[in-house]
């Protein structure tokens, strides 16, 4: 459950990152820090303690696979692990894409701060 | 039916191809980029005949062969394809325009790629039939919107596109989040699975919690009002065409779709969801309409107008009856021609005169025929005149309302026509009649194929009302109503149409 909360925690730092702050690259660190939290909580949803891989072939099931102390065999959840690939790619575009734009921003404006950046009224 | 991957796979290959020779010459990006939407519109027509033979029972199409629940499926149905067909067309139309509008930006093939990924995004998000695959298909267009909104590197344009990154990019992760709850819930991703397994053990406060979730983000997306603050930033900033498909189809596929998808076929709808449906479509139609009155920007204001059509559209939707769906799905497709017509005409001002300032122009009415007339046409259907497409969609809006006993809904909406059509009215007057300056008297009409363009969606309008005749309306409107109407239905319907 702590684990969750942590996630929780997480998540608000950068949620509070995003909004209070008024530097561009912090809200850039802001938005993965909030991408890392829901990572987390996602690979922590697939995680069973004292699981191993499920890889069931016979020979790695042989070879690498025991049973826990109860005689049952305990396994992580691999979709997490594969969705979270995909997702950390997206977050790493993103972040690549908004680093550039505040680099332009930095050009145009001679700032990095949003306070600065007053050409549209919102 | 094995055309569907070709939605997605002929416009990530024409994205490829883009960036491989595209460098070469203009001429070849102008081909590819328009070559693709105009094969994606003849497939989705002829799409569309072969779910008519099969009576629009959905067609389901496994990735690599994977049975559902299991691997990614293409779910086709009414639906799905009523929006293929409104998204391609419309793309058609805003790569014509790009041909001339786009040679004074410099890297057109970079514009052309970006384009036809993000078109890539659109039709995959509305045929994918898996939760995690609608979250990639919503990133990959969200990012390539990016790129698009900052495509002039201007000052604007720069800020206005770091603003929408990151409030989209929250909503992307909200969504996740959502997608983690019901994943951990009910141990799949696949659409209609999920939807089945909350139909056995159904668990009230997750599907609460995830609603919230999931309403933040795609109404975040879709720009209903409480979080509508980037698109009156992003949408004109962008360059016309992708102004275009912004308003006009990305916001509908990316966020109206999935918001109607995920809450009437997944996780079902509940009256106190469809109560929040129409107070976020009311407050939207007033906001973006009242807003919409006092904007001086030509794009500025068709942006306001965009959300309070939005607002419409969701209203419609949350009066739950088929009828209410019937219209705010008619209403959808006629605001997405309308819309893409204006802002193409925005582009076709811009282009000609430079100007975007309603203050400055004025008068243009003689100078700029074609536009001025199409202009005229989008500016009625969208506020309404009759014998429009708008109007009818309109009509319909405020019938079913009554329909539905909901008397204040209804009034509100007959009053935000009005004002709709204040501002539009305002915006004719103060570009196209009125007296002409003595800066604008050399003044050419924009090339001849922006003007096709234009033409053949200002056609549109004026012809969308034929949808209702009786032969039309079963082929796209009632399908795709039904699809939505059959609400959890949806997992059995799938699961008995795998192949």
């Amino acid at each position: 459950m702590i684990e969750y909360l942590l996630c929780l925690i997480l998540f608000s730092v950068g949620l509070y990152c995003i909004l209070i702050k008024r530097n561009l690259i912090k809200i850039i660190i802001g938005l993965g820090i909030m991408e890392y939290a829901v990572n987390l909580f996602f690979i922590l949803l697939g995680y069973r303690s004292g699981g191993q891989f499920p890889i069931l072939s016979k020979d790695v099931f042989a070879q690498f696979i025991r049973p826990d102390k109860s005689g049952n065999y305990i396994f992580v959840d691999p979709i997490p692990q594969a969705l979270i690939l995909t997702a950390i790619v997206i977050g790493l575009a993103v972040t690549c894409l908004l680093v550039a734009i505040a680099l332009r921003i930095y050009e145009k404006y001679g700032s990095y701060d949003i306070e600065d950046l007053n050409k549209l009224k919102g | 039916m094995l055309l569907m991957p070709l939605f997605v796979a002929i416009p990530l290959l024409g994205a490829f191809l883009n960036s491989l020779l595209g460098k070469i010459s203009n001429r070849i990006s102008d081909f590819i980029g328009n070559l693709v939407p105009a094969i994606l519109v003849v497939l989705s027509f002829f799409s569309l005949f072969t779910l008519k033979s099969l009576n629009f029972t959905p067609i389901v199409y496994k990735m690599g062969g994977w049975v559902p629940p299991f691997g990614i499926c293409f779910v086709l149905d009414g639906f799905s394809i009523l929006m293929l067909i409104t998204i391609n067309i419309i793309a058609l139309t805003a790569t014509i325009f790009s041909i001339p509008y786009m040679e004074k930006y410099t890297d057109k093939w970079k514009y052309y790629t970006l384009f036809l990924l993000m078109l890539t995004a659109m039709n995959g998000a509305v045929l994918t039939g898996d939760m995690f695959n609608l979250f990639v298909w919503l990133e990959i267009g969200a990012i390539s919107s990016y790129a698009l909104v900052a495509f002039g590197t201007e000052q604007e344009e720069l800020e206005a596109s770091f603003k929408y990154a990151i409030m989209s990019s929250s909503a992307s992760l909200f969504i996740l989040i959502g997608i983690a709850f019901l994943y951990s819930y009910t141990s799949t991703l696949n659409m209609a699975d999920i939807g089945k397994i909350l139909l056995e053990k159904p668990n009230s406060t997750l599907v609460g919690f995830v609603s919230v979730l999931f309403l933040l983000g795609f109404g975040l997306k879709s720009a209903l009002v409480p979080f509508h603050s980037w698109l009156p930033d992003a949408h004109p900033s962008a360059p016309a065409p992708i102004s275009a498909m912004l308003s006009g189809v990305l916001i509908k596929s990316l966020g109206i779709y999935a918001l109607v998808r995920v809450f009437f076929n997944i996780l079902g709808v509940t009256n106190t969801l469809l109560n929040i449906f129409v107070i976020l479509g009311i407050i939207s139609m007033v906001f973006g309409g009242l807003l919409a009155l006092y904007q001086k920007d030509l794009k500025r204001l068709l942006a306001y107008s965009t959300i309070s059509q939005v607002g419409y559209i969701i209203f419609s939707f949350g009066l739950g009856t088929s009828f209410g769906i019937f219209a705010g799905l008619f209403h959808l497709i006629n605001h997405a021609v309308a819309k893409a017509l204006l802002f193409l005409n925005s582009g076709s001002l811009v282009y000609s005169t430079g100007e975007r300032d309603l203050e400055k122009l004025g008068g243009l009415k003689e100078k700029m025929q074609v536009t001025a007339a199409t202009s005229l046409l989008g500016s009625m259907s969208v506020s309404g005149v009759p014998p429009l497409g708008g109007f009818w969609s309109k009509l319909l809006i405020i019938i079913s309302a009554l329909n539905a006993k909901h008397f204040l809904g209804a009034t509100i909406a007959i009053l935000m026509s009005i004002i709709t059509l204040a501002y539009y009215l305002k915006l004719q007057k103060m570009t196209f009649f009125g007296i002409l300056r003595q800066q604008w008297l050399n003044l050419k009409e924009a090339p001849i194929l922006m003007c096709i363009s234009m033409i053949f969606l200002a056609g549109l309008c004026l012809f969308l009302g034929l949808i209702l005749l009786p032969g039309v309306k079963d082929v796209f409107l009632e399908p795709a109503t039904k699809a939505i109407e059959n609400g959890v239905e949806y997992s059995r319907i799938i699961f008995e149409n795998i192949p």
